[in-house]
């Protein structure tokens, strides 16, 4: 896919000789770094919901208080909203604005649909009586989820940054790039999610 | 200076030659792995086919093999010569995370292991 640069006697060029790299690979490669400086934090937050897990200090157990229909919905609509996103990155690139608005509506009400429900379920909660106050397995739970859900809505306001932008701008180069970066930040929010369905909810289903 | 020239041409029509890697075909591939796992890991803790105690294995193995395919099919992690940085990047990710995660799990078990219960702490003060 990506021929070896040659020099002029025709040998290969190693890449440390080959000057500074293109915009598009340094951008690609610095926000990488900032999504991975984004997972370390996630790290840190699962691993204390791992260690409190079992602490409900009388309270309920994750078992008697999530609803599994509620988190599959959750799921189907994150996922969805990340392939729509990547269609949305395509329609970009290829340079169709009409496709572009298009998935660029689809995956921000698919977010905000996973925003809504998480907010109702975290309500539901409350209302119960089961906030973060109640037990450090609580606290442990509503930091982890609601962090996650705080980067799922930056993302939904920064898809609308990205939207007027286009609407301002038009589809030229940067705007793709940074597009580029939106949509390795959504995929990334889903990432995390597997993460936090398959520990918090399925584990505590099964315990 | 022909290195300056070829990086030059590079830099302009990059996110066009892209489009070769951003294509429909690997992102509804990727989707329907996704999908696959996904009602994988539902189905098996809903209902009981796999034995209770591997339970948490499969889960895990069914998430780790997930979040490959989001890594290789949308975010588009792969060995090109352009992708090794990302690759290394991801490595000392994935290790700072394993150490952040395990670490804090086997030194908190061993901490309540060697701890005496909450009534035998209450005991000791009377």
């Amino acid at each position: 896919m990506n021929t070896a640069v040659l020099d002029a006697e025709g040998r290969p060029v190693p890449l440390s000789q080959r000057g500074p790299a293109s915009t598009w690979s340094m951008i690609s490669f610095g926000f990488w770094l900032f999504l991975l400086s984004d997972i370390v934090i996630f790290a840190s937050l699962f691993a204390t919901y791992a260690v409190l897990s079992t602490a409900t200090a009388g309270g309920p157990s994750g078992h008697e208080i999530f609803d599994l229909k509620n988190v599959f919905i959750e799921t189907c609509c994150l996922l969805a909203s990340s392939f729509t996103c990547g269609l949305m990155l395509l329609s970009a690139e290829r340079r169709q604005l009409k496709n572009f608005y298009l998935w660029a509506l689809v995956t921000w009400v698919l977010g905000a649909a996973f925003i809504g429900l998480e907010v109702t379920e975290f309500s539901d909660l409350v209302a119960r009586g089961y906030g973060p106050t109640h037990s450090a397995f609580l606290s442990a739970f509503f930091t982890l989820v609601g962090t996650h859900g705080c980067h799922v809505t930056s993302g939904l306001l920064w898809l609308l940054v990205m939207v007027a932008q286009v609407a301002t701008l038009g589809l030229r180069t940067m705007v793709v790039r940074r597009l580029f970066c939106f949509s390795l930040f959504w995929h990334a929010l889903d990432l995390v999610w597997i993460g936090v369905f398959t520990i918090v909810y399925l584990g505590a289903a099964h315990a | 200076m022909l290195n300056e020239e070829t990086h030059h041409g590079k830099d302009t029509d990059l996110s066009l030659e892209d489009e070769t890697v951003i294509n429909p075909k690997t992102y509804l591939f990727g989707l329907a792995l996704a999908i696959l796992l996904t009602l994988a890991s539902f189905g098996a803790a809903i209902t009981h086919v796999i034995w209770g105690p591997g339970l948490p294995i499969f889960l895990a193995v069914l998430a780790v093999a997930q979040m490959g395919v989001h890594l290789v099919f949308f975010m588009h992690v792969n060995a090109t010569e352009e992708g090794e940085n990302t690759v290394l990047a991801l490595g000392f990710g994935i290790f700072i995370v394993a150490l952040v995660v395990f670490g804090s799990m086997i030194i908190m078990h061993n901490l309540s292991n060697f701890m005496p219960s909450m009534e035998e702490l209450m005991k000791m003060q009377r």
